[in-house]
């Protein structure tokens, strides 16, 4: 048994780490670099196979050098026993397409071909959610999105999930693809450790991994294009059909109503509070649907 | 159903150091041995005094199950001992190291946190060598039955998990004992509370102000009028870099005096006697609490049942008489004579027998012996009832008792019997030793003390506040049966943090108004609780451990 969980480094959006200049572009060198924070639903559900059957598990990101720290992360998130980077300056500004080409390259030149290939459902950044199933889409294999459970057959050699129907936590199906496929975790996959082999095997993955971590670079395979005989006019700038005509900052939400002050002794008016809160205790919106 | 589950050849629950000596012991006769342990680390949910001790008659001691023992998870070595009758200002001190020495290989301080932690390390990577381990955060909640046998446990974070041997290590409050109809929570009298103040003090003021070297410590005790006349006495214990300060007392005595357990330790942290050593830079790392079974009633002479054993507080096996307590080294003679036991048991092809062969290793290896002491049975016969006291205290208050207390210490008898393991043993549990007799003892020799407390206490509320909790709202783990006053009331006193006329606790008195009625009524919030489960024997109430890894996280202990 195989995993690779793709992942990538994005700006750390969170509230004082973003810089922007003064026409409002992100400052990249000035805003830290982070993992995708939906990444962790694919890092999750890949250790929570790779604990319940074993086997080997890489992480493989494309971007500049300085991903050592994401993929550090990672590593110590999914225990994970190599790391994989395609950097190279002829990369620099693919869009999903050509990071489709070059992460699905990248997976065909391992040694060992990966069972399963965990993405995460969409990145902090540019949101498209097309880089995974692209990827996939260059390989040829199934593809499972929405996954919120997930088990393996590995004598069939097949994948079995339980998946989100449009999204509805309301609608479950299960479906089963064969290996090698891809998998797409969805925020509602709760990883789920109930034996105690299980939760011993956590433990000893995670000593492992502490002494792995410290020398991460010891355990990471960097590839240029080059080295995965990618053609320059499919990479890249050239390689990306995608054209960002402008960006814009997305305004901020205007104060659509107007705040009223109740004095807590005032009980005429906090009995009004209470009339206007009673569709949302009864479960319903004000609106009654 | 149950042929899904995993199974494992035993399964320990709790890693003190019952759980951690059964547990090593097993895994070195190669029997494949899972340890579930509720706190977020070992020893977070531990609390002790404490001492522990290596007796030269032990079969089993800590160090030796655990080499490097001492030098890894304990605090100072005790090179002095003390106890201090106390009247008012006066103090009457004897050294009764002798007394401690006998049958004592060596007795170090400790810290439960780091002791306990430090031993889930070597028995994980004991463990696990046998396919077992040590697992922290697992609740064991019950026991896994069979056609009415035992064949495991079930757990609240992990499905069950079948075992052909169950130790319950799961201290004082061992719901696997309740289960199993081998522990209940019915009388006061068979319990003792402790309550503690670990106090930071740098391990060069303590040289200095103890007059002792590193490698040198002192255990101090008290007794005397300064507890308002409840059963018990107080410690005090040097760490490497802390004090621990507490008092025991037997919980009937609490509940009858209605006694509010943190204003006595306050009187003793407030005596001058301990001045002295306090000075005036009193900082308190932590405030904690436990409920101690006094083995002299409650040692199970039968902790078995089918594949479960108990080992350590959950079969009742703390002994404290007079100046001798000892609980951890029986636990870790238990929990080894368990798994030597099941051992023996399983290369016999009767795994089955493992309950009785422990049964037997306990009274044979002399244990039960020194938990039950058959002198005490004779003499709590004899001494403990109300006219016997009654003339006891008569006497000794008389100006011939007086006299005759004086000139047993002119003779040195008095200092003598304090360090008579003998004499300890027959002691009765009646105010005359704990309260009458000390306090004679210090009106009648002692010398007044001249210094004078400067400490600035926390309250409560303070100490509560700087209890680390994980709140588990949602998931009460006491409930009040009956919250009438008269039937719960006692909780709101006996209960470590909680107090009459304060509303921030655990528990606290309201009173009720409904149709014109007045109802005074016990209310709960098990939020600030610090688990000893004293009110689950004084009160009206189902207790619970929390789930694992919720609730209090002590990081002394």
């Amino acid at each position: 048994m195989h995993s690779v969980v793709l992942t990538k480094g994005v700006p750390d959006f969170r509230e004082g780490q973003v810089a922007f200049d003064e026409d409002g572009h992100l400052e990249r060198g000035n805003t830290p670099t982070v993992m995708n924070p939906n990444d962790k639903h694919a890092l999750r559900t890949a250790l929570q196979t790779k604990v319940r059957h074993g086997g080997s598990l890489s992480v493989m990101s494309m971007g500049p050098p300085g991903y050592g720290d994401v993929l550090r992360e990672a590593m110590e998130t999914v225990y994970a026993d190599d790391l994989y980077l395609l950097s190279d300056r002829e990369l620099a500004a693919s869009d999903t397409w050509a990071t489709a080409i070059t992460l699905a390259t990248g997976l065909q030149k391992l040694d060992d071909t990966p069972d399963l290939v965990f993405a995460g459902f969409k990145t902090a950044d540019g949101e498209t959610g097309h880089t995974g199933p692209q990827a996939c889409w260059c390989l040829d294999w199934p593809i499972i999105t929405h996954v919120v459970a997930l088990d393996v057959d590995e004598d069939d050699s097949t994948v079995r999930a339980k998946r989100l129907v449009e999204g509805d936590i309301e609608e479950i199906e299960t479906v089963e693809a064969p290996m090698p496929a891809f998998i797409v975790a969805d925020p509602e996959f709760e990883p789920t450790y109930r034996k105690a082999s299980h939760r011993l095997t956590l433990k000893d993955l995670q000593a492992e991994t502490a002494e792995r971590a410290e020398n991460h670079e010891e355990h990471l395979t960097t590839w240029d294009h080059a080295d995965l005989n990618l053609d320059p006019d499919y990479i890249g700038l050239d390689g990306s059909p995608t054209i960002v005509s402008s960006v814009d900052p997305i305004p901020k939400a205007p104060a659509e109503r107007e705040a009223t002050m109740v004095d807590p002794d005032d009980g005429e008016g906090m009995s009004e509070v209470f009339e206007a809160m009673q569709p949302f205790a009864d479960g319903r919106s004000a609106a009654g649907d | 159903m149950t042929e899904d589950y995993e199974h494992y050849e035993a399964v320990v629950v709790g890693a003190g150091p019952g759980g951690a000596a059964a547990a090593a012991t097993l895994a070195r006769n190669g029997v494949e041995t899972v340890v579930l342990e509720r706190g977020v680390d070992a020893g977070s949910k531990n609390v002790t005094g404490g001492l522990i001790y290596a007796e030269e008659s032990a079969p089993y001691t800590i160090d030796g199950i655990f080499p490097g023992f001492r030098e890894h998870a304990t605090e100072r070595p005790v090179t002095d001992y003390y106890i201090h009758n106390i009247a008012g200002e006066q103090v009457r001190t004897f050294d009764i190291t002798d007394g401690h020495e006998q049958d004592t290989e060596w007795a170090d301080a400790v810290l439960r946190r780091k002791m306990d932690s430090w031993m889930a390390r070597q028995v994980h990577e004991i463990t696990r060598e046998t396919g077992g381990g040590l697992l922290t955060e697992v609740k064991v909640n019950g026991l896994l039955e069979e056609d009415g046998e035992i064949v495991g446990v079930t757990c609240e974070e992990l499905d069950p998990i079948k075992a052909d041997f169950v130790v319950a290590a799961d201290g004082v409050n061992s719901e696997l004992a309740r289960e199993a109809g081998l522990m209940d929570w019915e009388e006061p009298e068979e319990w003792f509370q402790g309550v503690k103040a670990v106090v930071d003090m740098p391990g060069d003021t303590i040289n200095e102000r103890f007059g002792i070297a590193d490698d040198e410590g002192e255990a101090h005790l008290f007794s005397g009028d300064l507890y308002d006349g409840v059963r018990g006495g107080g410690f005090l214990y040097t760490n490497q870099d802390s004090l621990c300060i507490g008092n025991v007392f037997h919980l009937d005595s609490i509940v009858e005096e209605e006694a509010e357990v943190q204003d006595l330790l306050d009187a003793l942290l407030t005596h001058p006697v301990l001045a002295q050593w306090l000075g005036d830079d009193y900082d308190e790392r932590e405030y904690s609490a436990k409920l101690v079974p006094d083995s002299k009633k409650a040692a199970n002479p039968s902790p078995h049942q089918g594949r479960l054993v108990l080992v350590g507080d959950a079969g009742g096996q703390m002994q404290a008489q007079g100046p001798i307590i000892k609980g951890m080294n029986h636990a870790v003679t238990a929990g080894a004579l368990a798994a030597e036991a099941f051992v023996e048991a399983r290369s016999r092809g009767e795994p089955d027998s493992a309950g009785e062969r422990y049964e037997r290793r306990l009274h044979d290896e002399g244990v039960m012996a020194k938990l039950r002491p058959a002198r005490y049975e004779v003499a709590s016969a004899l001494g403990e009832n109300d006219t016997t006291t009654r003339l006891a205290e008569r006497a000794l208050d008389s100006s011939v008792g007086r006299l005759g207390v004086r000139m047993a210490d002119r003779v040195g008898l008095l200092e003598r019997a304090y360090s008579s393991p003998y004499l300890a043993t027959m002691m009765p549990d009646t105010k005359t030793p704990y309260v009458t007799l000390p306090t004679i003892i210090g009106e009648e020799l002692g010398a007044t003390v001249e210094a004078e407390s400067t400490v600035e206490l926390p309250s409560l509320e303070e100490r509560i506040g700087d209890l680390t909790y994980d709140t588990d709202v949602g998931n009460p783990h006491i409930v009040v049966e009956d919250n009438s006053f008269e039937a719960s009331g006692a909780a709101v006193t006996a209960c470590p943090v909680s107090a009459m006329d304060y509303g921030g606790g655990c528990y606290r008195d309201e009173t009720v108004q409904s149709n014109g009625d007045e109802k005074r009524v016990v209310s709960l919030d098990t939020q600030p609780c610090v688990e000893c489960g004293t009110c689950a024997i004084v009160a009206d109430t189902q207790w619970e451990h929390p789930r694992g890894g919720k609730g209090v996280e002590f990081r002394e202990g």
